[in-house]
């Protein structure tokens, strides 16, 4: 078990505080993704594309 | 493909829907690697175990300078270029480059407690940073207060460009003044002053945070270009919608008249 010494909090806090900023920052990115995506299905389904008639959502 | 080819917003998303599980792969086995090097670094002989709050401060220090030198760098493709996919780079950029800077400050303050007996000090460098975090805000509430994405491009481009005068200011506010942070110890003239055992972890969590900033940037600059085609399409829709009621109130009132005469 490695020792962090009397700070400890102080280096738990800021790998935690990395932590949840990297994890918030991939959860705004996927559900941003699946948002768009979803509208997009959304105006596709209601006859609205774009002009060159390719479907706008790209299928991974 | 040439660069050329990437200035299509759809050959973009195409090229960067394979690129990315690639590229988050990698992140996270040079994050896995990184973490562990951070965790079995040895104490410094002065601070303990806290060191290894730098494998993490570091890093994003570095980030929130670099992501607003790419943020500059899309904003003179907006303005000079006009490039299509130039504004969206900025504007991706921008709310991880916040993340990145406020971590920054985050960490550097919780290692600033045990090291130097404060959260904060109003010194150049810890200053100079808080600016560069407000203004990666003061960007984002811009792009979100003006509904034209051209029109608020340009603005944002001019004034990341006006922000960019802080990058030096930041990097060099320990040489001109006197501050509690430390001097450079590993992008310095005459090489890092810093032991192998510390500079190997920083290097990999630094290439592997930078790794975490392209995907998420990619990523990011998928998502814009989707709200833009959404916005475009929803435009589109308002205006056969409006067309159509025209059309509609025209043929009634013929009608009237029609019947009237």
């Amino acid at each position: 078990m490695m020792s962090l010494g009397p700070y400890a909090s102080f280096i738990v806090t800021s790998y935690a505080a990395a932590a949840i900023v990297v994890v918030m920052l991939i959860g705004w990115v996927i559900i941003d993704y699946r948002n768009q995506t979803q509208r997009l299905r959304e105006l596709d389904r209601s006859g609205v594309t774009r002009r060159s008639s390719r479907s706008a959502v790209d299928t991974p | 493909m040439s660069l050329i080819d990437l200035a299509n917003p759809t050959r973009f998303l195409a090229l960067s829907a394979r690129v990315l599980p690639w590229l988050a792969a990698a992140t996270l086995i040079l994050l896995t690697i990184g973490l562990y090097q951070s965790a079995y670094a040895p104490d410094d002989y002065q601070q303990g175990a806290t060191v290894k709050i730098m494998f993490i401060h570091v890093p994003n220090a570095w980030l929130s300078m670099f992501v607003w030198g790419v943020m500059s760098v899309a904003s003179l493709g907006t303005l000079v270029w006009r490039h299509p996919l130039a504004d969206v780079a900025a504007k991706a950029a921008a709310p991880i480059g916040a993340s990145f800077t406020f971590l920054a400050l985050l960490t550097g303050s919780l290692w600033g407690r045990p090291m130097w007996g404060t959260y904060w000090e109003w010194d150049a460098r810890l200053t100079s940073v808080l600016i560069l975090f407000l203004m990666y805000l003061g960007l984002m509430a811009l792009w979100r207060a003006v509904e034209d994405p051209s029109r608020a491009a340009r603005a944002a481009a001019v004034l990341t460009l006006v922000g960019a005068l802080n990058l030096p200011i930041i990097k060099f506010s320990v040489d001109w003044w006197n501050t509690l942070h430390q001097p450079a110890s590993v992008m310095r003239m005459g090489g890092s002053t810093l032991d192998k055992s510390f500079l190997i972890p920083l290097l990999v969590m630094a290439v592997a945070f930078t790794l975490l900033f392209v995907t998420l940037h990619i990523a990011a600059m998928r998502n814009e270009i989707l709200r833009r085609r959404v916005r475009s399409l929803q435009m589109m829709q308002a205006s056969r919608v409006a067309f159509s009621s025209e059309v509609g109130t025209g043929s009634r009132q013929e009608n009237a008249s029609e019947g009237a005469a």
